[in-house]
């Protein structure tokens, strides 16, 4: 065991996970992240705590991921190198994992331009692989990025990272993996699937690399709430590609919110009969309420216990 | 070269209303040639600065000089009469011109930035100039096909694009080329791709400005 997650232990098991997804308050007020956890309890093997997404000023996702060891649920805390450089980075990867964090995703992060802070200096002292290579090196070796000092204690984390399959260069998606893939990281998470095909090409990329078999992926979905925010996101969002069949559906829709959980419910089914995805992971931005449905839907309910 | 951009002429104005007698001092390298700081540009902003006094009734004394390099000892010593003569100099050099100046010149001479320096970049096309090299001290151009993620990828990522490159463009302006995607393509028109599958490791920021101010010595010359 690497970590001793529960992820880890439902990935190992060959059990199919589902990771959910939280995103801290704009402040301090806990009592947000309870309700929002209260939603994924037993629904989600792990739940992703995101580190100032889009780089909006939020809860830091070291304090939101201790809140939630407190409720008893686990905690894949993201990291991103965009605020921190490595001596930042290492001393937060202490004090997480002091507080009991057991699964870690190493990102680059949104730039600070799309935040609330765009004024910002932006630090990139080391980029994502670069920091899945210095977890690696604190877990298996003991030691600090690229230096001999011990470090004083265990650091055992589940490596994670994301990958996006929409982006471009398209061939070179699969490199990027495999970089990961070579630089230490355990599990994947994908940015959310709404062109299947292309998707499945990917996969096949994944496949004839044998990058299936040594890296965990998990298909990352979302569920759209309306026409509206499916062609918003199709036009705004880089790195994300929603067909016009998907959007045609949602703005004919009556029931549009119905509507996108039953569309995200069939992709769940599709991306299950894929060779090489180990689960998914459900971003239900701030509808986490509807996560309960769509894992019963899906036939994800109830976890296993393991 | 050093790319530079006049400051906005209200500013400039602020900075240097209090001062009897001015000197306007031009640079005939780089921003000379990125058309912001020669001898034209030197003329041009006098005349705005007088028409503006004019207008407002007020009185200054403008002198326009054009050296061909304020950073170089050799360049700013004859100058040194001018410069001593008026009350502040309005260097229309890069930020190293501004200062060298002052460091030629004495503690007493006021020396002001008329310019924004901006980046080391290239020249385009008329009136386009874009960044190219960041000076981090460290070249690494011989593994990215000879472009720089360092001055060209808004998070200075080292091993391939991240997830917000579409269609050749960066997710934090789409009018600006996604260098990984650059890269991406030069080395595929080489037949060069195997070289993106290395993973290049955390960089040291020691040589880049992180390490304070650095200096170059080379034994070889020294007198």
């Amino acid at each position: 065991m690497k970590s001793g997650s529960n992820l880890e232990k439902i990935l190992g098991k060959g059990e199919f996970a589902v990771t959910g997804e939280l995103g801290p308050p704009k402040g301090n007020a806990a009592e947000v992240i309870k309700k929002k956890a209260e939603h994924l309890r037993g629904k989600v093997d792990a739940v992703n705590v995101t580190d100032n997404q889009t780089s909006i000023v939020r809860m830091s996702s070291i304090a939101t991921s201790a809140i939630l060891i407190q409720m008893g649920l686990e905690p894949v805390m993201q990291m991103v190198t965009r605020d921190r450089n490595r001596i930042a980075i290492q001393s937060d990867i202490f004090g997480a994992t002091a507080l009991g964090i057991k699964n870690m995703l190493c990102l680059s992060g949104d730039h600070q331009n799309f935040g609330n802070q765009k004024d910002a200096a932006n630090v990139f002292d080391i980029d994502s692989i670069q920091l899945i290579q210095c977890v690696k090196t604190m877990r298996d070796e003991g030691t600090l990025l690229g230096g001999e000092e011990k470090v004083e204690g265990e650091i055992k984390l589940f490596i994670g990272a994301a990958a996006n399959p929409f982006a471009d260069p398209f061939e070179f998606r699969v490199v990027r993996l495999a970089k990961k893939a070579r630089a230490g990281v355990d599990f994947i998470q994908t940015q959310c699937i709404y062109d299947m095909d292309r998707f499945k090409e990917w996969m096949r990329m994944v496949r004839d690399r044998g990058l299936h078999e040594k890296v965990h992926i998990l298909a990352g979905v979302t569920p759209l709430k309306s026409g509206g925010m499916a062609r918003y996101m199709a036009k705004n969002v880089a790195g994300i590609i929603i067909p016009d069949a998907i959007i045609e559906r949602m703005v004919k829709a009556k029931e549009p919110a119905q509507e996108g959980i039953k569309i995200c419910v069939e992709q769940i089914h599709q991306l299950r009969e894929i060779e090489g995805v180990h689960g998914i992971h459900l971003m239900a931005i701030e509808w986490e309420e509807k996560v309960r449905e769509i894992a019963e839907g899906a036939g994800l309910l109830p976890r296993p216990k393991v | 070269m050093i790319v530079g951009e006049r400051k906005p002429l209200e500013e400039i104005k602020a900075m240097v209303e209090s001062y009897k007698r001015l000197l306007i001092l031009g640079c005939g390298t780089c921003v000379s040639v990125c058309m912001a700081g020669g001898e034209k540009e030197v003329e041009v902003l006098a005349s705005q600065l007088r028409m503006l006094h004019e207008k407002e009734e007020k009185k200054q004394e403008i002198e326009e000089a054009t050296i061909q390099r304020q950073c170089d000892r050799e360049y700013i010593e004859p100058c040194l009469e001018k410069i001593h003569k008026a009350d502040a100099v309005l260097s229309m050099a890069c930020g190293v011109g501004v200062q060298f100046v002052a460091e030629v010149a004495g503690e007493n001479a006021i020396v002001l930035p008329a310019l924004n320096t901006e980046f080391y970049g290239a020249n385009l096309g008329a009136g386009i100039w874009a960044e190219r090299c960041a000076g981090c001290g460290r070249c690494i151009l011989h593994l990215t096909g000879g472009i720089c993620p360092v001055a060209r990828c808004a998070k200075r990522l080292f091993n391939g694009p991240c997830g917000g490159s579409q269609r050749g463009t960066c997710e934090v302006n789409p009018e600006t080329d996604c260098a990984w995607q650059l890269i991406y393509d030069r080395l595929k028109a080489r037949g060069q791709l195997e070289v993106l599958e290395e993973i290049i490791p955390a960089k040291s920021w020691k040589p880049s400005l992180s390490g304070g101010p650095r200096k170059v010595v080379r034994e070889d010359l020294l007198l």
